[in-house]
């Protein structure tokens, strides 16, 4: 394996969906290839980063908005019959 | 209702930082949330628990998102995949360019304010045709196929997509946080 190759299996080995055969390729050139090794850690490092970010707050007037928005919408469509 | 209020409130945040994310632009970020639960809340009898619900409401959301890009861009009558399948392929991904060991780990870093920013900043400047496939897939934790069907675009396109998105972001993110003591030069023979 090379370090291009190594680059098209990045995905299915960090998502740890890669074929056993390539994951063992992909380990032995790791293992003789220091700056692959730390793209592997960096991208793994940069997707837990992601993951473990915090959504982002609703502005509290949109909130309120929203809410007074469903509510009305639910009235309006379960009127009681009669 | 009670009980709508209540995945609402679950929810409202994931599904707002998903438009904010994807339009960059406040108004349209409401506009969007504000459909996304009048929709769901419509269509809650349709919504046959295949998917999860937090997937489910997160599809409404980004096609309802995609909607407001391809006005803005003028594509009404063409879709976004059709628009952009040119140049994604493998043998085009640029090379990383910036190795190196990060300073400190993502559990210290996730908690820092300035290192939120970097994301945020990060993630704006991802082109628009990969930002969306990396939210679903990374931030909100969907399957390449849940990415792709919310997406309409096909799996590999949707995996080539993912990929170009992590490495700009690995690259990006560590000429930051990548500690240049340990910065890693790659060799002529490694290429
Ligand atoms: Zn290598």
């Amino acid at each position: 394996m090379k370090c291009a190759e190594l680059l098209a299996a990045l995905n299915e080995y960090v998502d740890g969906t890669v074929d056993p055969a390539i994951c063992e390729e992909f380990e032995q050139h790791m293992a003789g290839c220091n700056p692959c090794q730390v793209v592997v850690d960096n991208l793994r490092q940069t997707i837990t980063l992601y993951k473990g970010g915090k959504p982002i707050e609703l502005p509290a007037p949109f909130r309120l908005r929203l809410h007074a928005a469903l509510r009305q919408h639910w009235k309006k469509t379960h009127r009681p019959k009669g | 209702m009670d009980a709508f209020e209540e995945l609402t409130n679950r929810y409202e945040r994931r599904v707002y930082s998903l438009a904010l994310r994807l339009l960059r632009h406040e108004q349209d970020a409401e506009d969007v949330t504000q459909q996304t639960f009048l929709n769901a809340l419509e269509g809650l009898e349709n919504f046959r628990g295949e998917a999860s619900f937090a997937t489910w409401l997160l599809r409404i959301a980004t096609h309802a998102a995609l909607k407001v890009i391809r006005k803005r861009k003028g594509l009404d009558t063409v879709s976004l995949e059709e628009a952009t399948e040119e140049t994604d392929r493998y043998d085009t991904i640029p090379h990383p360019e910036y190795i190196a060991d990060w300073r400190q780990s993502p559990e210290e870093l996730v908690h820092q304010r300035e290192v939120q920013r970097l994301l945020e900043a990060a993630l704006a400047r991802l082109d628009d045709r990969h930002r969306p496939v990396f939210l679903l897939r990374d931030v909100e934790g969907l399957s390449v196929r849940e990415t792709a069907e919310a997406l309409g675009l096909s799996e590999a396109n949707t995996k080539v997509r993912l990929l170009r998105a992590r490495l700009q972001l690995r690259e990006e993110l560590t000429r930051t946080l990548g500690n240049p003591a340990r910065r890693v030069i790659r060799g002529a023979h490694n290429h």
